[in-house]
C-alpha cells in the first residue's frame, strides 16, 4: 500500500486555491461569471482577472484526470470518434472528458466557455485543438492571440507590435463584448505589478537548488510550485502569498540541510544532481518519480517548469508598459524559444546547478518538444561533456508508459554516473 | 520537347532529382545568383524570384534515399519527412543553396528549423511565421514585415535592393504558372484520363526545381496537349486527396490510387504550388501588400491555417461539390499533427453531410501498398454499386 504523502502549510495552501477555482468554475452561472477556456503556455491570467473572468485549462484537467488514473477512458473515446492514436493525448483526454460529460478532475461539472482564448504559444496543437472545441461549443467566442516564434532568438519590436495590435484590437474588445466589463487599465496594471512578485518568488524557489543538498526537486515538486502561477494565479495576492510561504518553508530546509520532500518523506542522500527536460509523465507520475528517489537522483532544473513562462534569464512583467509586456511573456514562454535558445537555457542550468547528468523525458505525442530533444542532447553532451540519458513516456496514456523499460534505461543511466563519479574521485 | 511524353519524363526526373541540378546549372550561369530552398506547405515564390534568387521546394526523400543519419535526429513516433531531409543535408544534397526556409506549418518544421540554425546549415535559415491573424492591418502587415526579413537576408547575399517593378512582373509570372495548373486541373475534372495524377504530380512538383519561366514554357505545352482528345476513359469514380500536403506519399501510392479505381480530380499533394487562388494583383504600388492580402483572402483551405472563420470541412465539401467528386480520400502522413488533428473535424462534418470517404495513413519511404490498393478498391466498388444515391445529401 502506497504511504501517504507529506504535506506542508505551502501545499495545503494550494490545495484551497485550485479546489476554491473549481468550485468557482461549477458555480460560475450562480457567480455571474464568464468563463474563459485557454492554455498554460502564453497564458494571459492578468487579462482574464482583470475582465473577472474564470480560466479553464485544457492541460491541467488532462493531466489532473492521468494523476486520478481517468485519462485512459477518455482516451480511447475520443479514438473512437476518428481520434488518431498518434496525436497529442490531453487533446484526447480533453475530448473524451467532454464526451463523457465534461465532469472535471474534482469531480465537479466544468462549465461551457464563453470564450475560447486561443493563445497560440509555442505549440501548434494548441491550433487544432481549439478548432475541434469550437465544433463542440458553437456558442463560444474563438479569440486568437498568435504568438511568433523566437525564430532567430529575440523578440523584435515587429514582433510585439504584432501581438501588441493583437491584444489591442481585438482581444480585448471581444472580451469587453463578452463580459460586458469595460478594459480597465489600471486594474491590469495592478494585476502585473502582483504578478512581477510572485515572478521574483518562484525564480528564488527555483535558485534553491544550487545549495547541496537541493532542498526541492525542481521537476517532480516543481510541476506543484509551477501550479499557482500557471494556472490563473498569476498576478493575484494569493499567489504572492503562496510563494513567500513555499520560499520561507524552502529555506527553512535549507537551514537545517535538508534534502527535498518526496511522497515517501525526506530523501536521505542526493547522491546524483540531474536537468531533466521534457513534460513528466502524469499516468504513473509517483512510480516514475519513485525511480529517481529511490537512486538519490535529485533534479536541479528543468525545462517543463519553464513552460508557462521563463523567468529566470531576468524577464518579469511590467506593469509600465502593459501590453508589451503581456506580448513578450507570451513571446518568452520554453516552447516558444527556438532549438539554439533551449540549448542555451538548459546548459545554462547545468553549470549553474551543478549538474551531474541530463536526462531526456521525450514524450510521444507532444511534438513541441520532442522534435529536436535529440539533437540538443546530443550538443549538450558534447559541450559540456556531461553524461545524457534518454528515456520515453507519454503525457496522459498510460498504454504508453512501460515502467520496466524506464526503470532498466535510468538504473543502467545511474550506474554510468556512478562510474564517472568513482572515476573522478580516483583522478 | 514535341510530345507531352517528352515533358512528363523530363519532369519526372527533375521532380526527384535530389541533387536539384537544374537548380544548382540556373546558379552557375550568372555569377550573384541564390538560391533558397522552402519546406512544405507554402511560400511566396514570388519574392524571392524578384530578388534574382530562385525557390527550390524541398519536399523529404521520399522512398529514394535511405535514411541512416536522420534517424539518430528523430524518435520512431515522429513523422518520417524531418529526417530525411537532415539526411539530404548531412549528405550534402543541399550544399549549393545558400539559405533555408520553414513556414510554419507544425511543430516538427518549426523544430527543424532551430536544427539547421544549430547545425549552421546554409548562409540563412528562417522561420517563416505565417500570421494567423487575418485582418490587413494586423496579420497583414506581420506578414509583410517576415516576407521583408527574408528579402533582407538574400540583399546580404547578393546585394540586390527589390523593386515594385521586379516584384510585380514575379508576382505576374506566378500567376500565370497557377492559372496554368489550374486549367490542368479542370481540364481532368471533366477529362480525367486526359493524364493521370501521377503525370500531374510531376509536372507540378518539377516547378518547384526549375526556373519559373522554363515552368511556365512547359506547362503551356503541357496545356495545349491536354485539350486534346486524348487518352481512354476508365470506369473509375472521382475522388479528392485530402491531408497529404506535406510529407509526400511515394509515387507509387500516387498511382496506386488510380490504379485501384479512382481518378484523383482534386488534391493537396503539391499544396503550396497551388495555395493562391486566383490572380495576386501584379500592378500595385505595394506588392507585398498584394501578396499578404492575396494569402488573407485567397488562401486554398489548408491544415496549417486557422480556421475558426471559414471551415475547412465546409470549404472540402463545396470542392467535392464544384469538381464532381464522389468521394474523399483522407490520406494522412504518419504522425503528422495537422493531418490527423484535422481528421476528427472532417469526418464528423462528413459523416452528417453523407460526404463519402476513407482514410489511412502513409510514410514517404514505404512502398508497399498492397492494403492501401485493396481499401481504395473497396471504396471504389462499393460507391459504383450506390452509384444512384446521391452524394451529398445536406
Amino acid at each position: 500500500m502506497a504511504q501517504e504523502a507529506q504535506k506542508e502549510r505551502s501545499m495545503i495552501l494550494q490545495k484551497e486555491m485550485i479546489d476554491g477555482l473549481f468550485n468557482d468554475l461549477a458555480n460560475a452561472k450562480e457567480l455571474g461569471k464568464k468563463v474563459c477556456y485557454t492554455f498554460i503556455p502564453g497564458n494571459l491570467s492578468e487579462l482574464i482577472r482583470t475582465f473577472d473572468m474564470l480560466p479553464v485549462y485544457p492541460e491541467i484537467n488532462a493531466l489532473q484526470s492521468a494523476m486520478r488514473k481517468k485519462s485512459g477512458a477518455y482516451i480511447k473515446e475520443a479514438e473512437k470518434n476518428a481520434h488518431s492514436e498518434d496525436v497529442c493525448t490531453y487533446v484526447k483526454c480533453d475530448v473524451g472528458m467532454l464526451m463523457k460529460g465534461n465532469v472535471g478532475p474534482t469531480g465537479l461539472k466544468i462549465p461551457e466557455p464563453d470564450i475560447l482564448l486561443l493563445s497560440y504559444t509555442g505549440c501548434f496543437t494548441f491550433l487544432k485543438w481549439f478548432e475541434t472545441l469550437k465544433r463542440e461549443y458553437p456558442n463560444a467566442k474563438v479569440i486568437m492571440v498568435h504568438t511568433p516564434y523566437q525564430e532567430n532568438a529575440e523578440m523584435t519590436p515587429h514582433m510585439v507590435e504584432y501581438m501588441v495590435k493583437q491584444l489591442r484590437d481585438e482581444v480585448i474588445p471581444q472580451m469587453e463584448a463578452v463580459t460586458g466589463i469595460k478594459f480597465d487599465e489600471a486594474k491590469l496594471k495592478r494585476h502585473l505589478v502582483l504578478a512581477k512578485e510572485a515572478e521574483d518568488w518562484i525564480t528564488k524557489i527555483f535558485d534553491t537548488t544550487k545549495h547541496r543538498p537541493s532542498p526541492i526537486d525542481a521537476y517532480f515538486a516543481g510541476v506543484y510550485y509551477i501550479g499557482p502561477i500557471n494556472i490563473g494565479f498569476r498576478g493575484t495576492q494569493e499567489a504572492v502569498d503562496y510563494y513567500k510561504e513555499l520560499h520561507a518553508e524552502i529555506m527553512e530546509r535549507v537551514r537545517l540541510g535538508l534534502g527535498p520532500i518526496t511522497p515517501e518523506g525526506e530523501m536521505k542522500e542526493e547522491k546524483y544532481r540531474l536537468v531533466v527536460e521534457g513534460p513528466p509523465n502524469w499516468t504513473s507520475f509517483r512510480e516514475f518519480w519513485k525511480i529517481f528517489y529511490d537512486m538519490g537522483a535529485v533534479i536541479v532544473a528543468s525545462s517543463y517548469t519553464k513552460v508557462g513562462g521563463v523567468y529566470d534569464m531576468g524577464w518579469r512583467h511590467d506593469e509600465t508598459r502593459p501590453l508589451e509586456s503581456l506580448a513578450e511573456y507570451c513571446m518568452n514562454c520554453y516552447t516558444n524559444l527556438n532549438i539554439p535558445q533551449r540549448i542555451a537555457l538548459l546548459s545554462k542550468c547545468i553549470t549553474d546547478y551543478e549538474a551531474d547528468g541530463y536526462i531526456t523525458n521525450s514524450i510521444k505525442s507532444c511534438n513541441s518538444f520532442s522534435a529536436g530533444q535529440l539533437a540538443m542532447m546530443r550538443e549538450i553532451e558534447d559541450t559540456l561533456e556531461v553524461p545524457v540519458g534518454f528515456i520515453e513516456s507519454d503525457l496522459v496514456d498510460p498504454r504508453y508508459f512501460s515502467y520496466s523499460n524506464i526503470k532498466n534505461r535510468l538504473e543502467s543511466y545511474f550506474q554510468m554516473l556512478e562510474q564517472r563519479k568513482s572515476m573522478k574521485e580516483t583522478v | 520537347m514535341n510530345t507531352l511524353k517528352e515533358i512528363i519524363d523530363l519532369c519526372k526526373v527533375q521532380s526527384f532529382d535530389m541533387d536539384f541540378t537544374r537548380a544548382k546549372e540556373w546558379k552557375a550561369e550568372k555569377e550573384g545568383r541564390v538560391l533558397v530552398g522552402y519546406m512544405p506547405i507554402y511560400f511566396p515564390r514570388e519574392i524571392i524570384h524578384a530578388a534574382g534568387a530562385m525557390a527550390v521546394g524541398i519536399f523529404g526523400g521520399g522512398d529514394r534515399k535511405q535514411i541512416i543519419k536522420g534517424d539518430a535526429y528523430y524518435q520512431s513516433y515522429i513523422c518520417h519527412i524531418p529526417r530525411s531531409i537532415i539526411e539530404l543535408a548531412l549528405d550534402k544534397h543541399l550544399d549549393h543553396i545558400d539559405g533555408f526556409i520553414f513556414p510554419s506549418i507544425c511543430d516538427v518544421i518549426r523544430n527543424l528549423s532551430g536544427i539547421f540554425k544549430q547545425q549552421k546549415i546554409g548562409k540563412f535559415v528562417k522561420y517563416m511565421d505565417f500570421p494567423q491573424n487575418f485582418l490587413p492591418e494586423i496579420g497583414g502587415v506581420f506578414y509583410q514585415q517576415e516576407m521583408e526579413h527574408v528579402l533582407q537576408y538574400i540583399k546580404e547575399i547578393n546585394g540586390i535592393e527589390v523593386t515594385k517593378e521586379a516584384l510585380n512582373h514575379s508576382i505576374d509570372l506566378y500567376n500565370k504558372n497557377r492559372k496554368m495548373i489550374s486549367f490542368i486541373y479542370d481540364i481532368r475534372q471533366d477529362f480525367p484520363w486526359r493524364m493521370s495524377i501521377e503525370e500531374v504530380y510531376y509536372i507540378v512538383r518539377a516547378g518547384t526545381t526549375m526556373p519559373v519561366e522554363e515552368h511556365n514554357a512547359l506547362l503551356e505545352k503541357v496545356c495545349e496537349f491536354i485539350k486534346e482528345d486524348i487518352g481512354v476513359p476508365q470506369d473509375k469514380i472521382k475522388v479528392i486527396i485530402s491531408g497529404a500536403f506535406c510529407e509526400q506519399p511515394a509515387i507509387g501510392l500516387i498511382k496506386a490510387i488510380e490504379e485501384a479505381g479512382c481518378y484523383v480530380v482534386e488534391d493537396d499533394y503539391m499544396l503550396g504550388s497551388r495555395m493562391i487562388l486566383g490572380d495576386i494583383d501584379a500592378t500595385t504600388d505595394n506588392p507585398l501588400e498584394a501578396i499578404s492580402t492575396s494569402y488573407i483572402n485567397q488562401s486554398q483551405y489548408s491544415s496549417s491555417i486557422y480556421d475558426v472563420h471559414n471551415p475547412k470541412e465546409f470549404r472540402l465539401a463545396k470542392m467535392v461539390k464544384e469538381r464532381g467528386a464522389n468521394g474523399v480520400i483522407f490520406a494522412s502522413a504518419s504522425f503528422c499533427d495537422p493531418s490527423l488533428l484535422d481528421a476528427p473535424i472532417f469526418q464528423n462534418a462528413f459523416n452528417k453531410l453523407g460526404i463519402r470517404y476513407i482514410a489511412f495513413q502513409y510514410s514517404e519511404n514505404i512502398n508497399q501498398f498492397k492494403v492501401i490498393k485493396e481499401q481504395v478498391g473497396a471504396f471504389s466498388d462499393s460507391i459504383k454499386l450506390w452509384e444512384d444515391e446521391p452524394v451529398i445529401t445536406a
